[in-house]
């Protein structure tokens, strides 16, 4: 067991852990909600809008959490206005507003002639965590948490029945800025640990995984995060034994993890037929309508 | 009926004013974003409390749209909506709209239990958690639309018929007075509309009211206790419960 306690005696590789958990499990938990929506787009161009706060914050000698905090809070108001307006459609107006961000990102920094702080920018630095970026994390890990457990039932309904939220009087648009909102504070974060390319990765990836082993969202946050948990600790490991780069070590190993889950999930199906599959032969009772009623259509 | 703590839309609440009708429309006019033309082009409506009333008309000649206007989905350019005398969106909890069923992510990871369970949550509001009177409700309202054995199902398991009779279910959970259906009729077997219709008798006999739009014109006499006709945005004729009305020919009301 020697090769798995050795690399937590120093006292970085702590920080990374305690980061890497912290930030698996918050992702994941706010990932089963953002790949219900079909918000995966949204994830990644958040994480990279916030180059542009990142850069102006290293410049003016500012906390570069709250330069990028400022940054992604910015965009998801506009992300949730422009999709409220629906003048431009949603992933048009995002494609140009988040590739628009991150080239003045790349430019301020590109001035700088800094090229090791924007590595760490573009792909994470979780050896660097301080303890103070630490408290940071788990403020934003617990009022994920919380806000993701106290508003379960109107985040759940909004997502899969917005009209009946609205019939109600619970707008819809509400929750979808609370939901960018909790994702904005997450991605800042994210960003220390595996780095704006990345960020996307930890969000979705994991609660793709848990996707594919429950159809309860309760059991999917869970899974996803116990999930991110192991492939923090793994990818860990695995970057410390060869001295790789620690965020993509942490990404491959949830990408190995899925993999693994899919394949050994669709084989599973192939044995045992899903309740869907079963289905399908009442919808072709369906099918056959009498007469009157398909003339409807 | 418990006040919800912390409702959805607070400050917007009112009680429903004595003996208003459950529905009463004066001259509205409603339309889609971008349309051209309004949907519904000056609709008078009455329905009295306690009335099953059926919508009737072609597609697209509006009866969605009032529907949805009533439900406080769609705004109206002119004219007012009255529900129980008060603006739509002041009852809210007093009305249930079962919308058609493309209006739901039918893919999404959630059991047709908490399906029925989200009528609950206009009574709950903000922060709080469902009660085992609720469930009580939801356990009942899942069975008398005969779902209790897929209870526990994913909603993606469902047939179209069964999704159809999970949403009414829901909108029984919501122990509303006025009920909005939307083709709830609307290709679903033979025995699925027997259940329905069996539900919708149900509820007359509670004394609720319903407004139901429907294709189906051979169960009119039976099931209704009036009709409007709607062609392009308008209502042909008052709605009453003439027999005239009722037995109108099916080629005369499809061509209108």
């Amino acid at each position: 067991m020697d090769w798995l306690i050795e690399p937590f005696r120093y006292a970085f590789m702590q920080h990374a852990l305690v980061a890497a958990l912290l930030v698996g499990i918050t992702f994941a938990m706010l990932g089963v909600h953002v790949v219900q929506r079909r918000m995966a787009f949204v994830g990644d161009a958040l994480a990279h809008t916030t180059l542009p706060g990142l850069v102006v914050a290293h410049l003016f000698g500012l906390s570069l959490s709250l330069g990028g905090l400022a940054a992604a809070l910015v965009t998801a108001l506009l992300i949730g206005w422009a999709s409220r307006r629906q003048t431009i459609k949603e992933d048009t107006a995002i494609g140009v507003v988040f590739t628009g961000m991150f080239a003045l990102g790349v430019l301020l920094m590109s001035r700088t002639r800094s090229y090791r702080d924007l590595t760490h920018m573009l792909f994470g630095n979780v050896l660097g965590v301080t303890t103070s970026d630490l408290w940071f994390i788990s403020g934003v890990a617990l009022v994920v948490f919380i806000v993701l457990v106290l508003f379960h039932k109107e985040l759940e309904l909004t997502a899969f029945d917005p009209t009946h939220g609205e019939v109600i009087g619970l707008h819809a648009d509400l929750m979808r800025f609370l939901l960018l909102g909790l994702l904005a504070l997450a991605v800042v974060t994210g960003i220390q640990t595996v780095g704006v390319i990345l960020t996307n990765a930890l969000l979705i990836t994991p609660a793709a995984t848990a996707a594919f082993l429950s159809d309860r969202m309760p059991w999917r946050m869970l899974f996803g995060a116990v999930l991110a948990s192991i492939c923090s600790v793994a990818g860990l490991l695995f970057s410390y034994a060869v001295e790789t780069s620690p965020g993509a070590a942490i990404v491959l190993s949830c990408t190995v993890a899925f993999i693994v889950v899919f394949v050994v999930t669709s084989a599973f199906r192939k044995f045992r037929p899903a309740a869907s599959d079963l289905v399908q032969v009442d919808e072709l009772n369906d099918a056959a309508l009498p007469e009157e009623v398909s003339q409807c259509n | 009926m418990s006040e919800p703590r912390f409702p959805y839309s607070s400050g917007r609440h009112a009680d429903p004013v004595k003996g208003a009708p459950s529905l009463l429309t004066e001259d509205i006019v409603v339309g889609y974003p971008g349309a051209l033309v309004p949907a519904l082009r000056g609709v008078n409506l009455e329905v009295p409390s306690g009335t099953c009333m059926a919508l009737v008309g072609p597609n697209g000649s509006g009866k969605s749209t009032l529907l949805k206007a009533v439900a406080g989905l769609l705004p109206v350019v002119s004219g007012s909506i009255r529900v129980y005398g008060n603006c739509v969106g002041a009852c809210h909890h007093r009305v249930a709209y079962l919308p058609q069923r493309g209006e739901i992510d039918w893919a999404f990871p959630i059991s047709v239990e908490r399906l029925v369970l989200t009528g609950r949550y206009v009574h709950l509001g903000w922060l709080r958690l469902p009660t085992t009177r609720d469930k009580d409700i939801v356990a009942a309202s899942i069975r008398r639309l005969g779902l209790s054995g897929l209870a526990t199902q994913k909603i993606g398991n469902l047939s179209g018929g069964q999704q159809q009779r999970a949403l009414l279910a829901r909108a029984l959970a919501q122990q509303a007075d006025l009920l909005l259906l939307d083709e709830p009729f609307n290709a679903i077997d033979a025995s699925t509309q027997d259940t329905i219709y069996d539900a919708m008798r149900n509820l007359r006999q509670q004394g609720k009211t319903l407004i139901v739009a429907t294709h189906d014109l051979s169960r009119l006499t039976g099931a209704f206790d009036m009709a409007a006709y709607l062609k392009a945005g308008k209502l042909v004729s008052q709605p009453d419960a003439s027999p005239c009305f009722l037995n109108l020919e099916k080629e005369q009301v499809w061509t209108g």
